[in-house]
Formats: structure tokens, sequence, C-alpha cells
């Protein structure tokens, strides 16, 4: 308990302006276990945050609590308040179901449904209506596959199965199938932790691209990735936020002893 | 690579929070969750609908009216030359002594018109000649002595006590004549005609008439073939079983025998039948309507379930065990017999009583061996003619008497029974023996 | 001397072989050299030896015994037999083997009538009746060549099992000895009785497919003997069904024996079946994999299990006695005539028994898809049902498909409700009101009466039977098949 008070703010989690998201005293129980211990984190709009710390710290937890996904666990609970664009998400009048729309998440395995290429990505904008032509629609599929470098590599199998893609390609037709439903945020769970060293390179460029439109919170493990790409890092062990601060301070000048223990690769 | 700006703000699509779209999918959400559970409810409600038509048509078999009237056993009519010889006994008029005792119990006059004989000869049994008869045969000292039996009523009367007869259609469309009727109700009113249980649905066999039939014969027709499959199908399947996970080589025979069973497993079980008329009876010449055969076909019909089970027993024991006892010097077989089956006992045993409870319920191979016969007398060997359970069921319920129609519900509740306390065992014993590793 | 006798014998052989065994392993365990296996595994070493070749021996003279018999009869018959047509021909053979299997039970008194009888001193009849009392009931007094090869058949027959005791108890003898002699301690008994243990475990496998041989064999060998008298066209492509022998004069004496009113009555009320089964047992399916919570799936489950255990002729007595009358009921209220025995009825009733087959293999295949194919849907803001529809159930398509193959097989194959509540005029009609059959009603009847074995009336079953099983057998290979490949693609 004395460590949960001495940490009740993590080093650097003073308000930031302007944010997208804001998570103040965020506290996640699965049944009687505690997995993450009063969050308070802000998320810049249009930049990469990337939440780093050893595995089962408690960063995916915390990103699955953005978009509610852990509502699919039932003995998930969680508390504590998380802003979208001054919208408390856990509100009991929100429709989880347009949350989600508006934080689209990529997975860590890549996850095309057994279907097309066009179905994987026409599925949400066809579920929500967001189409009124089959024109339309087809634009928007060219659209986001464009915008994930995809469209030259699939153009002529348009209608073949996204199972049939490698790796890196289905990764990326996940995340062209989550911008699909113009999403403001993008969640990314170790998106590149099964692909290989050139899949991941395409990926992260491509990440890198959509910071200018949309915010994006990606959780790794690998701090190389995390320096990279991120403009904004989160350092969590378990189950608390240690640290927050620009990627740049955080890689050079932790402030805290164990993000210096983690980085210089003491434990992790 | 260029960023198109319409995805990212501005765009002349609509927008996303259109609340009337999304009451749209909602409903269309609670829609499809309701019909999921009307399907459920449907499923279910067949059933309940199921055991309540069984039950309410069959609880009152378990009933059997017989009238309680003291029998003068007449010795003129039984032993007119006072030689006790048995073999005389056999040509007695009893239904002629159990009349008379009906009609001094009704308060009728001694002479009687031929009408009034034949209509209180319609309040009993055809079987109580037998029935008297067979306790003189036992004891010769009871003649000329008065006995209280419970007479076997007549199918009609026993199904007009149980409300099966509606008394206002005309006399002429009646099974019972009106002055049949008022007898019944001066007897039952005296306590004479009363329903008791009915020890002889398990004790008769097929019958003519509703009221004398049984399933003596069915039934212990019925544990013979059970005991020929437990005694043939679990040894062949646990080595079938034992011989394809533990010792097979990956083949093409073991392929071959692989597919082969799983392909047994739904074959429809009449053409078992098929083979069982074929092979058994026209090849090797085994006696038709013979448990033994229905026992042979039932074993090769419940074979793939048991071997099924028990290889599924059989790969649940971890290989850790195995290792262990070949890392002391077992050889294989001697840590097939001492660890592995002892050890997937328990899923044999469930995997061989739901084989057992599938042939006890089977029905259709059975019918082309034969075992839709006629049989009077309880069989003592698998060689004797027999029918089974379901069978019984099969032949009561394509007979037209609404005494038949009570008693195959009554037999369906003892097949049913059987089965559950077959798969209540099955369930106990996994439970039981469960085991975490 | 009966075979049990002989087994018998061999049997006693086989347990003294054991004990000396047992006892000659147990002096060299005395001595100086360490024995390769325990002590009982040399006794099994020469109980087997001396039990499993006589064993075989007395397998395989079983099987053999009476066709070489009746060879020897058949040669002994005089040249008026082969004048006879194949029905009289069938009962003299019956007879002879009938008599021959009563005579051993006769008494001297009896054997001398019988013996009378055949040189023709005493009426024949004579012989007919002192067989009857002893329970061997001919339909007609024998000709004496009937008794004459009867009486060499008995004769015959001793000498096969004096012959037989004999050749068994000497390789039992033999094998006795040479298996106690040669322990030692270096005998590898363990190793050996294992072996034999292993073959007896591979021949139990053999069983399977046996019976599919068997399967195969019979059904195919009745059925090429019914196209012997029936055309294949007249089978495959008649749409009369008719199987009565026709009036005397009329040229066409064998009947119609068209499949197609069959088939067509099995497919027509197997698609009511899964018109009810596939719907309900699919929402099922979904509602306990996706929906339920653990209560109502620890209740729900067990009950379409029950429905799944209850004995089919319990279906088809509800049919008839419940069902079939309250759809009639039912139907006469909305102003539809409904026959009790209907494709309706049966189909219906058809379909609740189904239901579990549907429900249950479409639950495994619906949970066996990937959670992350559900999150990544969930993901981009789709409904639970929305998912299930566009995501679940697209993936598990093939599984559920090769379920739903299944169950109609299982609905083809079905017979007792159908021969209760479906009828048994062979109709083509696509009037679900009115009763039609089906092939499995058919193979009933037709195998249930009084009929001879090799009347075309009674064949047709087989050819029948052969029918349903190569119908079903395609079902269910290629239902597998899709399941397998299915399972494979997510594992």
């Amino acid at each position: 308990m004395e460590h949960q008070v001495v940490h009740r703010e993590a080093i650097g989690a003073e308000p930031l302006q302007p944010a997208t998201i804001i998570a103040r005293n965020v506290n996640v129980f699965y049944g009687a276990k505690q997995a993450l211990f009063n969050v308070d984190v802000d998320v810049p709009r249009n930049a990469i945050t990337a939440f780093i710390g050893p595995s089962g710290c408690g960063k995916s937890t915390f990103l699955r609590c953005l978009n509610r996904m852990n509502d699919t666990i039932p003995i998930c609970k969680v508390t504590g308040k998380i802003m979208l664009d001054g919208q408390d998400i856990y509100d009991p009048d929100l429709d989880v179901v347009e949350l989600r729309a508006r934080v689209g998440m990529v997975f860590q395995k890549p996850n095309p449904f057994p279907k097309s290429i066009y179905e994987n990505i026409a599925y949400g904008p066809r579920i929500h209506g967001l189409t009124r032509t089959k024109k339309e629609l087809d634009e928007l599929v060219e659209q986001c596959l464009e915008k994930a470098g995809l469209l030259k590599e699939v153009h002529d199998r348009m209608h073949e199965p996204g199972t049939g893609l490698s790796g890196g390609q289905q990764q990326r037709l996940c995340i062209a199938r989550a911008i699909a439903t113009r999403p403001d945020v993008i969640l990314m769970d170790e998106p590149c932790s099964a692909l290989d060293p050139i899949a991941t390179a395409k990926v992260e460029e491509l990440m890198d691209e959509l910071k200018e439109n949309y915010t994006i919170i990606i959780v790794t493990h690998s701090m190389q990735q995390a320096a990279r790409v991120s403009q904004r890092t989160a350092f969590f062990h378990l189950g608390k936020l240690v640290e927050v601060g620009d990627t740049r301070q955080i890689f050079t000048n932790p402030r805290d002893k164990r993000t210096q223990d983690y980085i210089t690769g003491r434990f992790g | 690579m260029t960023v198109d700006a319409p995805i990212a703000d501005g765009h002349p699509l609509p927008r996303l929070n259109d609340p009337a779209r999304l009451r749209t999918r909602y409903a269309a959400e609670a829609r499809f969750r309701i019909y999921g559970v009307a399907a459920l409810s449907i499923a279910i409600a067949f059933l309940f609908g199921l055991f309540a038509s069984i039950i309410s048509n069959g609880w009152s078999a378990f009933l059997q009216t017989k009238a309680h009237v003291p029998v003068y056993l007449d010795p003129a009519e039984i032993d007119p030359d006072g030689k006790r010889d048995v073999s005389r006994f056999g040509l007695a008029d009893y239904t002629k002594l159990a009349r008379d005792a009906l009609s001094k119990a009704i308060g009728l006059p001694e002479k009687q018109d031929k009408a009034t004989k034949r209509d209180l000869k319609g309040l009993l049994s055809r079987a109580i000649d037998v029935q008297i008869r067979d306790l003189v045969v036992a004891d010769p000292s009871l003649i000329g002595q008065t006995i209280t039996v419970p007479l076997l009523a007549h199918g009609d009367v026993d199904s007009l006590l149980k409300g099966a007869i509606d008394r206002s259609i005309p006399e002429e469309r009646r099974q019972l004549n009106d002055r049949q009727l008022q007898w019944i109700d001066k007897l039952t009113a005296d306590g004479v005609l009363k329903k008791d249980f009915n020890a002889g649905l398990f004790a008769y066999g097929a019958s003519s008439q509703p009221e004398s039939s049984g399933l003596a014969v069915a039934l212990i027709g019925s544990l013979f073939m059970m005991l020929t499959v437990a005694l043939l199908a679990v040894p062949i399947g646990v080595a079938t079983a034992a011989y394809l996970e533990e010792f097979a080589p990956k083949n093409f025979w073991t392929d071959l025998i692989e597919v082969n069973i799983n392909n047994l497993a739904a074959v429809p079980s009449i053409v078992f039948g098929l083979l069982g008329l074929a092979v058994f009876i026209n090849f090797a010449g085994l006696p038709r309507s013979a448990s033994l055969i229905g026992g042979l076909v039932l074993t090769l019909m419940t074979l793939p379930t048991i071997i099924i089970a028990t290889r599924a027993a059989i790969r649940a024991v971890p290989p850790s065990i195995r290792e262990a006892a070949l890392g002391v010097g077992a050889s294989k077989m001697q840590t097939l017999f001492h660890h592995t089956l002892p050890l997937a006992f328990p899923g044999i045993m469930t995997g061989t009583i739901i084989g057992l409870v599938q042939a006890l319920g089977e029905t259709a191979p059975l019918l082309m061996i034969g075992m839709v016969a006629f049989v009077v007398d309880i069989p003592s060997s698998v060689m004797e003619p027999a029918t089974a359970l379901p069978v019984q069921i099969y032949m009561w319920a394509t007979s037209a008497e609404r005494g038949f129609v009570e008693r195959t519900a009554g037999a369906t509740i003892v097949l049913l029974g059987f089965l559950f306390v077959m798969n209540a065992a099955a369930v106990y014993l996994r439970r039981r023996f469960e085991r975490k590793w | 001397m009966s075979y049990s006798t002989i087994l018998a014998g061999v049997a006693i052989l086989a347990v003294i072989a054991f004990v000396g065994g047992l006892v000659r392993a147990r002096g060299h365990a005395a001595g100086p050299v360490k024995m390769h296996s325990q002590l009982g595994y040399y006794g099994w070493y020469a109980a087997v030896l001396a039990a499993l070749p006589a064993a075989i021996l007395i397998t395989v003279w079983a099987a053999s015994e009476p066709a070489v018999l009746s060879r020897l009869v058949a040669r002994e018959l005089p040249a008026t037999v082969d004048t006879l047509n194949a029905a009289q021909h069938s009962l003299a053979m019956g007879q002879i083997q009938s008599i021959s299997e009563g005579l051993p039970k006769l008494g001297a008194a009896d054997l001398a009538i019988i013996k009378k009888a055949r040189l023709g001193f005493t009426p024949v009849e004579e012989a007919q009746r002192v067989l009857k009392e002893h329970g061997i009931v001919l339909g007609s007094p024998p000709p004496p060549y009937v008794i004459n090869a009867a009486a060499d058949l008995t004769e015959n027959r001793a000498i096969s099992r004096y012959l037989l005791a004999a050749i068994a108890g000497l390789l039992a003898i033999g094998g006795l000895f040479y298996g106690v002699r040669s322990i030692r301690p270096r005998l590898r008994a363990r190793n050996a009785v294992e072996k034999v243990m292993l073959g007896g475990l591979a021949a139990a496998s053999t069983v399977a497919i046996l019976t599919t041989v068997g399967i195969v064999f019979s059904v195919l060998f009745e059925t090429i003997h019914f196209f012997q008298g029936v055309s294949p066209s007249n089978f495959f492509f008649g749409t009369v069904w008719d199987p009565r022998f026709s009036a005397a004069g009329s040229a066409d004496t064998i009947g119609q024996f068209g499949l197609l009113p069959l088939l067509w009555g099995t497919l027509f009320i197997s698609f009511v079946a899964l018109a009810v089964a596939v719907p309900i047992g699919l929402m099922s399916a979904i509602y306990m994999s996706e929906y339920a919570s653990q209560g109502v799936r620890d209740v729900a489950k067990p009950a379409l299990e029950i429905l799944a255990g209850i004995p089919t002729i319990v279906y088809g007595f509800f049919a008839l006695i419940t069902f079939g009358p309250l759809l009639r009921d039912v139907g006469a209220m909305v102003g539809l005539e409904i026959a009790a025995t209907s494709v309706l009825t049966a189909g219906i009733v058809m379909g609740v028994m189904i239901i579990p087959f549907v429900s249950s293999l479409s639950d495994d295949i619906i949970s066996a898809v990937p959670q992350s194919l559900r999150e990544g849907s969930y993901g981009l803001g789709a409904t639970q049902s929305e998912t299930i529809k566009r995501v679940v159930i697209p993936a598990a398509l093939p599984g559920i498909v090769g379920a739903i193959l299944l169950a109609a097989s299982r609905a083809i194959g079905e017979t007792m409700i159908v021969v209760l509540a479906a009828g048994i005029a062979a109709n083509l009609t696509l009037n679900p009101f009115e009763p039609v059959t089906t092939i499995t009603v058919k193979i009933v009847s037709q195998l249930t009466g009084d009929l001879e074995f090799d009347s075309p009336q009674t064949l047709v079953a087989f050819a029948l039977g052969l029918t349903l099983f190569v119908i079903t057998l395609a079902l269910n290979v290629y239902a597998l098949y899709i399941v397998r490949t299915y399972r494979e693609e997510y594992e």
C-alpha cells in the first residue's frame, strides 16, 4: 500500500494541452486480482504515444480500456475516468459500438476475417452504414488500401482471401480495416510482434504517415520501436504507470530509477 | 505516399453517430437474441411435450383392474373322477367357475340365459382360465376349496375404470353394454373390482389380449442382448482402441481402420440388421429371433462408440505416466495393462455404458432378424426366441386396442427408466473418478 | 464329439502347460543364472504354445467342415436329386441337415426304426413320427435317400470330429512338451507372450474392417441376386412401387420395384426434418456458445443431450399417438387436410430428433472460431449479432455444413420414426400433408413378412439397403472430410 501512496501520480503525469484522451485514477480488476493501479495519463492529439514496460505490467490492459474491449471479458471491472475529447467513455449513456468505431484497434496477431481483402475493409463501413452506394464503398476501400500502402500490392487480387497475404501485409490490411471506419484514435497492441524486420519497417513507416490525421497509441515491448516511432512514451511497471514524458527525454534522461533500469536493460 | 484528406475529416459521407441507424442496429441485435431464446425454448418444449405425452398415456399401465371374488374350485368340474390326474385338469372349464363366482358377487340368479353368461364372461380376461388352472396344477389340494384370487378383468373393463371408454356413446357402438356397465358399477362400489399394481406387466409374455400381455420376454431378451454386447463389444473395443492408440504403426492399413470406424459409427442401424440377416441367419444358420443374434448385431453396432470413447480415455492419460513406466523398464504391453488401462478405466466404463444405452434403445436392426415375434414363453438361453424392450414397444404401438396404447406408453416409461438409470450411472462415474492431470 | 468338448480338452492341456512351465521356471530361478522374464510369463509361454495352434486348427476346421461334409453327401445322392428344382433341392438338403442333427439324440430302439425305414422295411412315416418325438419336425415324410444321406452325414461328422480331436490333441500335447522343455533362463518368454498379445489386439482391430466388409459383401451379394430377377432399370428408374405378384396370366409376374417414389419420400421427409432442425439447432448452438450465461448453459446443454439419447422408437410412438393426431386437428381447425401419418408429422418429429446433432457439433465448431476474429470485429464497432452473422458464422460455415450433412445422413437412415409416422404407401407427391413411404420403411416391411428368402420381394430389401448404405456413406465421408479440413485450418 505504501508504494501506491508514494507513486500516486507518475512522474511527468501533469495535464497536457491539447489532449485527446485523459485518463484519471484508472483501476482494473480481473475478479479479485487488481491489474492496474491508479493510472493517470494524457494522450496528445495527432501524435504517437508508446506504452512500454515488461510483460505483465498492464500496458495492454490499459490499452484495452480505451475502447472498452475489456467489456468482452465478464470478470473484468474498470473504475476511474477516461475522457475522449471531453466525453467520459465509461458513461452508461455512451454507446460502446460507436466508441469502438471512433477508437479503432489493431491487434498483436494479424486477424483478418476469413473473407476477401475487399470484404475485410468494407466490413466496418457496411455495418456502420458509412457509404450509400457501391461506388462510394469501392472508393473508400481503395483509399484505405492506398493509405495503408497496400493498394499496389493487392490491386489485382482484391477479391482473394485476406488470409492469403503475408504476415506484414495482413497487419497492414488490419490497419486499413481500422481506418475504414474513420476513427479518431487507433490503438495498436504490439502490432509488429509477429512480423519480420522488413514488414515491421513498413508498418512503422505507415504509422508515421498516419499520425498526421490520427491519434495513435502503440503498446510495444521493443524499446527501439518506441524510440523510433513515438513522440511520447509512458512506462508501466507492475500495474502502475511509473513515468510518462517526451520520448527523447524518457530514453535519454529518465527521472525514475526503474525507468532507467528498464531502458538500460537491467530487467524486462 | 499521400494522405487523402477526405477520410481524415470533412467528408461528404454521413456522420457516424446517426441515432436512427444505431437504433435499427440494436433492434436487430435484440431480435437475434430472441431467435436464439426461441430456438432453445422450442427444443426444450418438445422434450417436455414428449415426456408429458408418454407419462400421461402410460402411468396407468402400472395399474391393472382385477376382480377379487371367492372362486369355488368345484371338484365336479375339475376332477370329476377324483383321480387327481393332472392331465385331466387341463380340460376343465375354469372360466365357468370364475363366471359363477362373479355372478354370485353381483347377486344374479343361478339360472342364466346365454346372453347373461356371455356378458358375464365379457367382464373377465380370457387369461383367467390359465391363471386358475396353473394354481390347481401347482397345488391339487385346493380342489374343493374356495379361494380368493385377484382375477384379471377384461381389457375393456380396465379401460372403462381408467376413464378411457366414453359411457355416453350409444350402446351398440360401445365395447361394453348397459347391463355390463351396471354390474361394473356395483362391483366397483362393493370393492370387488379394483385397480392393483400391475405385476403382470413384468411377468407375462406376449398375448393377444392387452390385459394379459407383459414385458417379461422383452426384458429377459434385452438382458441377454446387453450381456452379449458387454461380453463381446467391451473386450474387442478396448483391444482395438489400445492397439490403435499405443501400438499401431501409422500406415495405410491403420488409416483404413480409422476411417472405417468413423464411418461405421454413422452407418444407419438398419443396415446392421441386413448384415445380421445375411451373415448370422442365412450364412451361419443361427436360429431366427434368438437373442444371441440380436446381441451380435448390437455388438457390431456399438463397437465404434466404445472404440471411440476408449481411445479418448486412453489419450487423456498423460504421456508422462507412460514415460515413467517405460523409464523403470516396463515393456509397452506392461505399461498398457499396469498403468494406462487402469487409469483410463472410468472413461472406458462411461463409454461402455453409453454404448449399452445406444444398444438398449435400438429397434430397427432387431426387426430384420425376426425379433418381431409373438413369444409367450420366457426364454432360458440366448439361443431361444425372444423379443427386446424397444421391439415390444413397436409391436404394441402397431396394435389397435386402447389397452395396448396404454401398455406401449407404460413400456416406454420402463425403457426410459432403464436408460435414465444407465445414464445417471455414467454421469456418476464421470464425476466420481474424474481426474485432473 | 462336440466342439465344446474338444475346446475344453485343449483348455485343460493349456492349464497343464501353464503349471508345467511355471514349475520348470521356478526350478531354473533357484539356479545361478538370472531369469530373463518374470516367472508367470514362462507359464503363459507354455500355455500359448499348447493352446494357440490347436485353437487355430479348430477354428479353421469348424469353418470348413459343413461345406466339406455337404459336398461328400451330395456325391452320394441318387441322380434323381439333380432333376429337382431349386426349391425342392433346398428342401431335401434341409431335411438331411435336420435329421442328421437329430440322429445322435435317438435311443437304440428308435435308431432301429430309422434303420428299417432307411432300408424300406418300415414306412417312412414311422421314421417321421420317431423323429418328431425327439423334437425334429419335418414338413413331409422324408424319402429313403434323405434318411440314407442323413445317416451318412451323421457318420461322417462323427469321423470328422474324432479326427479333429486327435489332431488338435496331438498339436496341443506337442506344444505343451516343446514349450515346457524349451524353458531356460535365457528364454525371452515375456517378449514371446507379448508378441501373441499384440497379435490379439491387432486381430481385434480388424473386427471393424470385417464388419464393413461383411456389410458390403452380404448386401452386395443379395443385391446381385436380386438383379438377376429384376432389371436394374426397373429398380433405379421405376416410378411405381408395387412388389406384389401380379395377377395370373399377366405378362409381368415379378411386380414393379421402382426406387424413385421411396427415394423421393426419404428425401422429402429428410428435407422437412432439416428445415426444422437446422434453424433451431443452429440458433440454439449460437445462443448457447455466444450469449447464454453459464447457468442457462448448464440446463440447456443436458436437455439437448437428453433429446439425443431418447430411442427413436419413442419418437415414433410419440408421433403416432400424440403429434400426428395433434397436427391433424390443428390442420382441421385452419381448414387443412393433414393425414395423421404424413410427411409433415414424420419430418417434424425427426427434425426434433436431429436437433442435438446439429446443435452440439455446431456448438463445437462455433467455439473453435478464434477469439481474435471476434475481437477484430468488436474493435471496429460491430455489435455482437453483427459479429456473429458476418464474421463467426461465415468463418464456421464449412464446419456447420459438415454438421448439417451428418444430420442429413442420420435423417435418411432413420427407421423407426418413419415406420410409425410416415405411412406405407409409396407416393410421388409434393404435398407435405399426405403420407409417403421411405427406403427404410420398405426394407422393414419387405423383411418382416412370411416371404420366402429367395424371392425378389425379399431380396429387394438388400438392394434398398445397399442404396441407403451408399448414400449415407457418401454423405458421411464428405461431411467428415469437410469438418476435418475445417479443424485443421484453426489448429
